[in-house]
């Protein structure tokens, strides 16, 4: 659907407490998501970022709290209802999580041959449309994922993430692993998705420069608790010591943090 | 479910195409099916417009169809134009433009080069089987001698752990099986020699098919399928997260470190269960040819002392520690052969023990021939 209307609540999470045994890694966590925004989520490793992708998607069971994806609350939907919604939307695994005993083409036509009653051809040439749109070509189609490179493997698993044209992308460190230039332009094949996809996108990540190029907005996870949401500016106006350490540290590139280059010749 | 979401419209050579409803995935099918028909009702019109107003979704798939309708047209000739279209939809429409889609590559090659091609890589990978087993027993044979020298680099801890994975864990399973077979020999015997009225000579074939064969067969099968396939699928995830790797980069033999414990354990192991497992089954025999033949345990046992020799015992106890050999080479050659995926951990798992128990059985017929030569 390319309807992109910014502003209703898409994913509503509420009061989402996870715990492993006794150790609590999400305490009473409360997160909006909008239609046709890309959100950034950070939070320090081991915080519990992939925690709560994992619990929305419903791959976690929840102590307590809720989760509405697309106005249906995910924890007393039917089963029906729940399919439907996992039909809209799509996950790109941090390892990609293609299946390797499946070519690149059938894993991409997986969904769609489960899904939709649509004949071999066109799933074909949708196959090759989306392996376009990513970046890649017909070249592929025959390979397994184990003959892939790790940026071949991120496009091809977002490829099928969007093979049922979700409304919502969930992507656990899409640029993770990939080289700047090649984390560079995922970033942008990223954003030109969501435009001409009018896609919603949750991104887990870690790339200060994906925050700065392409998120719309930030969410902050740590201590258990989502500590601030909002765009790049207020997160480098922000006063808390993690969100200063997180973005005024020695890898983040803020404009006014770069000193003046002493250039020898 | 759906209405027409496409409906056309003659004028002279002008076709004008209406469209509506929502050109979406779940709709694709009839669409595909309302777009074919169309492009071929109409082949030699001149101008093609598509009104697009009334399209109220559009997502890829709709997208593209409308793409391969324009370029149906095209290719006869027809100048098309899309009209309506809402400025959400133009960006996909603009991308799917731009996708080339050539036809897939079709299979190369007709079904019979197909099927010599699929016989000639198996027989070739026999030859190439073969090579790997050579070089693993060479490299073990290097690691024994640079050990021999220097027999503090052996590694004893792993050694026992595996020992005691193969050797200890395994020995109640293996008791019960091999009593079990020991009692259905005898079971079997009975009933047969009976008829002769030869009873009593079920304790010679009990005696010498377990000691001499049976038990150390069963054994061997046993720890093919549950140890030889431990060390593939162990040996096999290890070659895939790199961790094979990663030793031989700090300067370690995984040859040294990682499969000659696991052999030296099962050549250890072998043998004491191969003796465990004959006992038991002679064991089990004794029992049922008690309980079913009559034959009291006393009259059981000096029996065995007159037909069975130390040969008959030595036998089954030479082979074993070569079962063991074989059948750790082999688990070991499948997992250093595993690649990337999972699908070819489970190819080398299941090829481990159907090769370990295939190459047991033919060693075990080398030797029945190689004892006989001798006349043991």
């Amino acid at each position: 659907m390319a309807v992109n209307g910014q502003g209703d609540t898409i994913i509503e999470v509420r009061g989402v407490t996870v715990g492993f045994g006794n150790r609590i890694v999400l305490d009473a966590v409360d997160l909006d998501v909008r239609r046709g925004e890309i959100l950034g989520f950070v939070g320090g490793s081991g915080a519990g970022k992939s925690v709560l992708l994992r619990t929305i998607v419903g791959l976690l069971p929840r102590s307590a709290g809720d989760v509405k994806v697309l106005g249906v609350d995910m924890g007393r939907a039917s089963d029906e209802d729940r399919q439907t919604v996992e039909r809209r939307w799509g996950v790109l695994f941090q390892q990609g999580a293609l299946f390797s005993s499946l070519t690149v083409l059938e894993n991409l036509q997986f969904p769609m041959r489960e899904n939709l009653k649509v004949s071999q051809r066109l799933m074909d040439e949708l196959a090759i449309a989306k392996l376009e749109m990513v970046g890649l070509d017909a070249s592929v189609v025959d390979k397994f994922p184990s003959e892939l490179s790790g940026g071949m493997t991120k496009r091809v698993a977002l490829a099928r993430a969007l093979a049922l044209d979700p409304d919502i992308v969930f992507l656990d460190e899409p640029t993770s692993g990939l080289d700047p230039i090649g984390a560079g332009d995922f970033d942008t094949l990223i954003a030109t998705l969501q435009r001409t996809l009018g896609l919603t996108v949750y991104m887990v990540t870690h790339d200060l420069d994906s925050l700065h190029t392409v998120c719309d907005r930030i969410a902050v996870l740590a201590d258990h608790k989502i500590i601030a949401t909002g765009t790049m500016e207020t997160m480098l106006a922000s006063t808390h010591p993690w969100l200063r350490a997180y973005f005024h540290g020695k890898r983040s590139r803020a404009p006014e943090a770069a000193p003046a280059q002493h250039v020898s010749l | 479910m759906t209405g027409s979401l496409l409906h056309g419209t003659l004028q002279g050579d002008r076709l004008h195409l209406a469209a509506a409803g929502a050109w979406v995935s779940q709709n694709a099918g009839s669409l595909e099916a309302q777009i074919n028909t169309a492009a071929r009702r109409h082949p030699d019109v001149k101008h093609v417009d598509i009104d697009m107003h009334a399209v109220e979704r559009l997502d890829t798939f709709g997208a593209w169809l409308l793409e391969r309708l324009t370029r149906a047209f095209s290719s006869h000739g027809a100048a098309t134009e899309i009209t309506g279209l809402k400025a959400d939809f133009r960006a996909l429409i603009e991308e799917l433009h731009a996708v080339k889609a050539e036809a897939l590559p079709p299979n190369k090659g007709s079904r019979l080069r197909y099927a010599l091609a699929s016989i000639g890589f198996s027989i070739a990978s026999v030859g190439s089987y073969f090579s790997n087993f050579v070089n693993m027993l060479g490299a073990l044979m290097v690691v024994f001698a640079r050990l021999a020298a220097h027999p503090r680099r052996f590694r004893m801890t792993s050694m026992v752990h595996q020992l005691d994975n193969v050797g200890w864990k395994a020995v109640p399973i293996i008791l019960l099986i091999t009593f079990l077979i020991g009692c259905i020999i005898s079971q079997q015997g009975i009933f047969h020699f009976r008829k002769f009225g030869a009873d009593i000579y079920v304790v010679d074939m009990v005696g010498i098919l377990v000691l001499r064969e049976i038990g150390v067969l069963i054994v061997s099968i046993m720890v093919a399928g549950r140890s030889g396939s431990a060390y593939t699928a162990e040996l096999g995830s290890m070659k895939m997260r790199e961790e094979i790797d990663a030793l031989q980069t700090m300067g370690f033999d995984p040859i040294e470190v990682l499969v000659v414990p696991r052999i030296v354990a099962l050549i250890i192991g072998v043998p004491i269960l191969t003796f465990l497992g004959s006992m038991a089954a002679l064991y089990g025999g004794a029992v049922v040819s008690w309980l079913y033949g009559g034959i009291a345990p006393d009259i059981f046992l000096s029996r065995l002392k007159e037909t069975i020799t130390i040969d008959t015992f030595a036998i089954g106890m030479i082979k074993a520690p070569f079962m063991a050999l074989v059948i750790g080479v082999v688990a070991c050659v499948a997992g250093l052969k595993v690649r990337g995926s999972a699908e070819s951990l489970g190819l080398q798992t299941t090829a481990s023990v159907v090769e370990s128990i295939f190459l047991v059985i033919v060693l075990d017929g080398l030797f029945a021939i190689f004892f006989a030569a001798i006349g043991m």
